[in-house]
């Protein structure tokens, strides 16, 4: 009976929204919707997720907290702060983590799933990275990414900023200072922006703003924009049997991915919550309200601003030049608004960047594998020594008094490293992809070594190879290697030159840095010649191995 | 075939034909690249065999959803079990907290979780789990489609005549570019132009130096050798911008041996007693470290180090500017006053600053 009366609502409910909003073709279109599985892909849903709980949390903050520089004294429950002057900011915050029951867990959540958000983007934007997921018809979506990347630092930055207490004000004084450096506007700028002299009153309402409608609007609109070109290339996959360019294999989205997908976000959403059950974060009441005079030894940034701070401490002071009467701080500016600006536009540009070198115009679905393009790969970990080294560098007094190393020497060490570094991460890790090809062609031509030896009867030992199935090889052998680009003579046959030769010559030095070292896929030649050369071995281990008879026969038919 | 495992199914037909596959037979006979097997065989799962284990995942994940439902419940409990007390004990209250934070945070994972674990294994275990293979459409419009497209662009450019009458054009151009004008200039009253707030301080001649946070004058014979204290002028509790004076006046002083003072120091010394700003020159951290036996002040934020004796020279770090010195002497009362204001602009470096 309830069968019906249920049946009857929904196909009720169906009409109603199609004859309005022709729902028939939405659900045609997208509840089938295949999408391939894979660990790697829940990143982005850990940073979609993260984002939804921020949005949660956040609202719940903004009940009890009030964005106000306006200073009151503190009347709380806790106990050593009674009787303080502090800002509106920084008491409602105390108030709402001591006085309002829950408010300490939304507030721990709130910070949690900001530093989850933040490291979710990084490791999502290494794997779309290191996979090549960023190809065409892709470029633009990895634009929209990097994009997402810079606002969640920048809005991680505005949040922590907000609640006025001694360690994000001594923050927001680094910010002032690097704004002041700007050549000819920066006071300028520094004055409208904190609305006079630091720290002012105008800046937590201005950042408020900013934090709970700016930002987070802006990065709305990107994420959708994000999911909705997402689904209009269909998602990527790795390459297996069965997988190719042309199509996407996987599971529908109804109701697999829905049950998959929404419980992963309760999943998420449970685990920020035992971390902020059991982690204390930015327990603010014990820093104290912002006082521009006393600061606490050891003062660390959230981890997501620890590489610009480390940028800070490594750059040595003889950068800072005066002339004429004016004063160029490049050891702010480089370090704090230079070096980042650039990284941001080379990760932005990356995907044009790599097209020079291929010259491919052709849609890419079907994702590398990391060691199959071992230049890609290179440049991936140079970035990852990188930004660890400038992380480190962040935390420079801290590893000075934790192993007892004297601080200088940690710092001149990790400003020889940070240039050092990512060249040699880039060798060893290149070396190490062309090293795992090879190790499979091994594989597809030799086979999976057994563990078994076998000794003949002339005494000759060797160890037993068993073939690979088709299935598992296919994954080792399905790859283009690609190759550097031919690109037309500079001069033509009488010796004029051509024009865009020399532009050409830059495509064929990226396309040989990219290309030159490479190791092809095994091709099927190949391999029956191998199993012509190893004709007696395979017979012996046939005898052995009775179930991979079909597969050494499919071998010899084809001889 | 040559293949054993590869399921029977459609998708063999459609691994043909992607790139780097192709089918391009060498003379030999074998194609001059492998070729993609096809999907693997299906795999049944225990449940989608055997009823019982159907049965069994069916009652894990009921399980795992009314275990959610027992965490909603204890959440509300313990909202209400324990209460924050804001009349208790300073101990008293902060273990309340702790304990209410813990135990909301705890019920709230089980309840969080158990929703996500139990929606996870219903998936993985019971609804279908063979591949399903779906095709891909180039991104690329049809070439009829196109040049209907760039027909339909020509003829709406057309009838709006832009390129016929550019003085439509060009004067729509030119108001476009003014219009958001407006909207950058009436950000000028963000804030009122920098003056010399930048460059001076409440410290003049006479000034006394009082402790911070104490609010106390200091004597010279107060300070021991060796000994620091941080200061500020006299009268700044009473000014209207408090933090903002306080950003630019901190100050430290401190006592060495009088021998140990470079010439530069020692103009601005009385018997050893030296006094520097307290912001950084680098990005205005307070300088609040002192190294007793080297003598040096650290930032604690950058670790810029400034050697005293040599006038708050830059050592080390990314601070290029030594501190500048507050000149002091002791007024007739004995009290540590300052000489004279700073003689240069304190804190970060701006451009104009000189």
């Amino acid at each position: 009976m309830s069968q019906t009366t249920s049946g009857k609502l929904a196909a009720g409910l169906g009409n109603w929204t199609d004859e309005r909003f022709g729902a028939a073709k939405v659900v045609k279109g997208f509840a089938r919707k295949i999408f391939p599985d894979h660990w790697s892909f829940m990143l982005g849903e850990i940073a979609l997720y993260s984002f939804i709980i921020l949005l949660l949390s956040g609202t719940f903050l903004t009940f009890f907290f009030i964005p106000s520089a306006g200073e009151t004294t503190y009347q709380g429950s806790y106990a050593p702060l009674v009787g303080q002057r502090m800002s509106e900011a920084y008491e409602s915050t105390i108030r709402l983590s001591f006085d309002v029951r829950g408010g300490l867990l939304l507030r721990q959540i709130h910070h949690w799933a900001a530093l989850i958000f933040v490291a979710a983007i990084m490791v999502h934007m290494l794997r779309v990275f290191v996979t090549g997921a960023f190809r065409k018809p892709r470029e633009i979506n990895w634009v929209i990414g990097s994009l997402l990347a810079v606002l969640a630092v920048l809005e991680g930055f505005a949040g922590y900023s907000l609640p006025d207490d001694l360690l994000s004000g001594t923050g927001l004084r680094i910010a002032s200072s690097l704004i002041l450096a700007i050549p000819v506007v920066g006071s300028y700028l520094s004055f409208f922006t904190f609305g006079g002299q630091f720290p002012g009153e105008a800046f937590i309402p201005r950042l408020y703003t900013i934090h709970v409608l700016l930002v987070p609007g802006i990065m709305l609109a990107l994420i959708a924009a994000h999911l909705a070109i997402l689904v209009l290339h269909k998602h990527s996959h790795y390459p297996g049997p069965g997988r190719t360019n042309q199509n996407v294999v996987g599971y529908p989205f109804m109701p697999v991915y829905m049950a998959k997908a929404g419980g992963f976000f309760f999943i998420v959403f449970g685990i920020t919550a035992l971390m902020s059950a059991i982690f204390m974060i930015n327990p603010i009441w014990a820093y104290g309200a912002y006082d521009p005079s006393p600061v606490s030894a050891g003062t660390q940034p959230d981890w997501y601003m620890g590489f610009l701070d480390g940028a800070l401490r490594l750059t040595p002071g003889f950068l800072e030049f005066s002339f004429a009467g004016y004063t160029l701080s490049l050891n702010i500016l480089f370090p704090g608004l230079i070096l980042p600006g650039i990284l941001t536009m080379i990760l932005i540009f990356y995907p044009w960047f790599e097209q020079l070198a291929t010259g491919d115009r052709r849609e890419h679905h079907l994702l590398d594998r990391p060691r199959n393009a071992p230049a890609r790969t290179g440049i991936a970990a140079a970035s990852i020594t990188f930004y660890v080294l400038l992380l480190l560098g962040g935390g420079n007094d801290l590893m000075a008094t934790h192993f007892h190393l004297s601080i200088n020497d940690i710092t001149n060490t990790l400003r020889v490293l940070v240039i050092v570094g990512p060249f040699v991460a880039y060798m060893v890790a290149k070396r190490m992809c062309l090293g795992l090809q090879r190790k499979d062609r091994e594989k597809v031509l030799h086979g999976r070594e057994t563990g078994r030896v076998f000794r003949t009867a002339e005494g000759e030992v060797f160890e037993l190879h068993e073939p690979l199935g088709s299935q598992e090889r296919w994954i080792l052998v399905q790859h283009e290697a690609l190759r550097p680009r031919e690109l037309p003579p500079a001069v033509d046959d009488h010796g004029v030159r051509r024009p865009g030769s020399r532009l050409d010559r830059w495509r064929g030095r990226i396309s040989r840095f990219y290309f030159q070292d490479r190791v092809e896929p095994v091709t099927p030649a190949e391999l029956a010649a191998a199993h012509h050369d190893h004709h007696e071995l395979e017979q012996i281990s046939g005898e052995h191995e009775p179930e991979h008879e079909p597969e050494h026969e499919a071998v010899t038919a084809r001889e | 075939m040559n293949d054993g495992t590869a399921g029977g199914m459609s998708a063999d037909e459609h691994t043909h034909g992607g790139d780097g596959e192709l089918a391009v037979r060498e003379p030999a006979g074998l194609p001059e690249r492998f070729e993609n097997p096809g999907l693997p065989e299906h795999r049944h799962r225990m449940a989608d065999v055997d009823p019982k284990a159907a049965k069994r995942a069916e009652r894990q994940v009921a399980t795992l959803f009314g275990l959610s439902a027992l965490g909603t419940i204890l959440v509300l409990v313990f909202y209400f079990a324990v209460p924050l007390k804001p009349d208790g004990g300073f101990v008293e209250s902060l273990s309340r907290l702790q304990a209410s934070n813990l135990l909301l945070g705890l019920a709230l994972f089980v309840a969080l979780f158990g929703i996500g674990a139990g929606a996870i294994h219903w998936a993985k275990t019971l609804m279908p789990d063979d591949e399903r293979v779906e095709y891909r459409h180039p991104q690329r419009s049809s070439g009829a489609e196109r040049a209907e497209a760039a027909q339909i662009l020509a003829q709406g450019g057309a009838e709006s005549g832009l390129g016929r009458r550019p003085l439509i054009r060009n004067s729509l151009i030119g108001a476009m570019a003014l219009v958001p004008l407006p909207m950058v200039v009436f950000l000028r009253d963000l804030g009122p132009l920098p003056g010399d707030d930048l460059s001076t301080t409440m410290w003049k001649a006479g000034t006394r130096l009082i402790l911070d946070p104490e609010g106390r004058p200091i004597k010279a014979a107060d300070m021991a050798i060796g000994s620091i204290a941080h200061v500020l002028p006299e009268g700044i509790e009473k000014v209207p911008d408090l933090l903002e004076e306080k950003a630019k006046s901190a100050a430290i002083v401190l006592r060495l041996e009088p021998g140990l003072l470079d010439a530069a120091a020692s103009a601005g010394a009385y018997q050893g007693i030296v006094s520097y700003s307290k912001i950084c020159t680098h990005m205005g951290c307070p300088v609040a470290l002192f190294e007793q036996q080297t003598h040096n002040l650290l930032c604690p934020c950058h670790q810029s180090t400034f050697h005293v004796p040599a006038n708050c020279k830059v050592i080390f770090g990314p601070a290029k500017r030594p501190l500048p010195q507050l000149p002091i002497t002791v007024d007739s009362e004995g009290y540590l006053v300052a000489r004279s204001g700073f003689t240069e602009p304190v804190g970060p470096s701006f451009w104009e600053r000189g």
